[in-house]
């Protein structure tokens, strides 16, 4: 009985008309689509995007050169030099991050003693040129500098949860 | 008319013969450019997308899209057409022109109006399904001329999904041919003007014969869910994979120009042509037009809601459903015919 039943639905195309209400219905439905450049979808303060340089408030530079983060870097992203300052005090001389490598892990924040190194919200950025992606010191501490409040906000509101 | 044949002189009847091909076949093509694009917004519709609305012209907001089509086929036309090596070089550049041809001069017959028709010949339905059979010849050649394994597996599936198609589409069009006692395309929609309106078409004697005919138009066109000749999941494009730029286009708008050609068959054939569907509005032209979108849009329906035939799948359909179905439908036809008990006289 099940199979004759079976074989009527088929044969005279119940089943296909049912999927074709279903997609029907759909074209009526409410669309999902986010216009990228003119929608943005909401992003949590855990945002892995472009990495940042941090300041303390004072101007000085966090980052001590301990490298860390160059240690924990799964992907070999990272290259630091370090130098004794005149102060006495170590600091880095080269901190590049090689972005097409980088896979945004989030590893060398977490690692960071100091909260020197951060990832920011920023995920729209692009290279020209071969050698673009590779960011320096000074170009990941302009961003720091610039998105600071930003940075410090995030690690504020996550930092209940840390 | 009197003046522009004087200035022409004797070349007058060529003239005369290219402005009617221009005047069906652009706009067709124009047709063709459009339907892509509906194609892909109503399978975005249907899969919750918005499709397509970025391209605009100067860049007015609410044209959204619409520019699309052409700023596609800009794309292709500026694209290198690359021939394989070891491609045999006049059958590779030949197969495209060959698959859209019979896909433009089915036309020719086609009556859009009482009045207006190209050609009004007796054999237009034997001269439509001739033409039409002719348009694998070009998926063959383009299969074989790539010399390429998945162009030759495309091309040899679908010249047989074809083959076994065109019977079952063949003895959809008997049931039409019983109906209407000819070949000619304006007297069968004439036939079907009966005083009930749209209870009067082809599609409610034969209305088997119109699923059969729909759903072999479909697997005529190599249209999902019967492009397993394209079937991108496993032999990556079939019979025009090594195609690009131009050579592809025309392979695109063979294959929706097939689209439009089977639709419009349909409406002429089981929906009544131009007829209006209810007494009390007048017969045109926009009748047509509404029934070919309708058709149309079934298409591009299918295309969104089902997967693919399985290659078996796809032949047990054809020769162990269809065919039967058919024939079991002709002899109720033509028995029902011959009692007093039929309406549609």
């Amino acid at each position: 009985m099940n199979r004759i039943r079976e074989f009527f639905g088929t044969f005279l195309l119940f089943e296909l008309l049912k999927g074709m209400a279903i997609t029907g219905r759909h074209l009526f439905h409410r669309k999902i689509t986010v216009q990228f450049p003119d929608e943005k979808t909401p992003q949590s303060p855990r945002f892995r995007g472009l990495h940042a340089l941090r300041r303390y408030p004072n101007g000085e530079e966090r980052c001590i050169a301990c490298k860390l983060c160059e240690a924990v870097c799964p992907a070999l992203a990272i290259t630091i030099e370090s130098e004794a300052r005149a102060d006495g005090t170590r600091r880095t001389t080269r901190y590049d991050i090689d972005l097409t490598k980088c896979i945004f892990c989030g590893f060398c924040e977490e690692s960071c003693p100091v909260d020197s190194i951060v990832e920011t919200r920023i995920f729209e950025y692009h290279g020209e040129r071969r050698g673009d992606l590779v960011y320096t010191k000074e170009m990941l501490l302009a961003i720091g500098d610039r998105y600071e409040e930003q940075i410090a906000k995030d690690r504020a509101d996550d930092a209940a949860y840390r | 008319m009197e003046s522009f044949s004087n200035f022409f002189g004797p070349t007058w009847p060529l003239v005369w013969t290219l402005a009617k091909i221009v005047a069906i076949v652009l706009p067709i093509m124009g047709c063709v450019a459009y339907l892509t694009l509906a194609e892909r917004k109503v399978i975005g519709f249907m899969q919750v997308r918005l499709g397509p609305n970025r391209v605009t012209f100067f860049g007015i907001r609410w044209l959204g899209g619409l520019a699309q089509p052409i700023a596609d086929a800009l794309k292709l036309l500026t694209k290198e057409i690359i021939i394989p090596s070891g491609a045999n070089k006049v059958l590779f550049l030949m197969a495209p022109v060959l698959s859209l041809m019979p896909a433009l001069a089915a036309w020719a017959v086609i009556p859009f109006d009482p009045e207006l028709v190209l050609a009004n010949v007796d054999a237009g339905l034997l001269y439509v399904m001739a033409i039409t059979s002719m348009g694998v010849y070009g998926v063959i050649i383009a299969g074989w001329a790539s010399n390429s394994k998945y162009a030759f597996l495309g091309c040899l599936r679908s010249a047989a999904q074809i083959v076994s198609y065109e019977i079952a589409m063949g003895f959809a069009l008997v049931g039409v041919l019983m109906m209407s006692h000819s070949l000619n395309l304006v007297d069968i929609v004439k036939q079907q003007q009966g005083g009930l309106g749209a209870l009067s078409w082809n599609f409610i004697p034969l209305f088997p014969m119109f699923i059969v005919y729909l759903i072999s138009g479909v697997a005529e066109t190599n249209r999902a869910p019967f492009d397993v000749a394209e079937g991108e999941s496993e032999i990556v494009a079939g019979f025009h994979v090594e195609y690009s730029g131009m050579a592809f286009a025309v392979f695109f708008l063979a294959e929706y120009a097939n689209m439009i050609l089977v639709s419009t068959l349909t409406a002429v054939m089981f929906l009544g042509g131009w007829l209006s569907p209810v007494p009390f509005l007048p017969d045109g032209f926009p009748w047509l037009v509404a029934k070919v979108g309708f058709v149309l849009f079934l298409f591009l329906w299918f295309r969104a809601t089902f997967p693919r035939y399985r290659y078996d799948q796809i032949m047990r359909l054809g020769w162990k459903v269809f065919i039967p179905v058919t024939l079991v439908w002709l002899m109720v036809i033509g028995g029902w015919m011959q009692t007093p008990y039929w309406p549609w006289k």
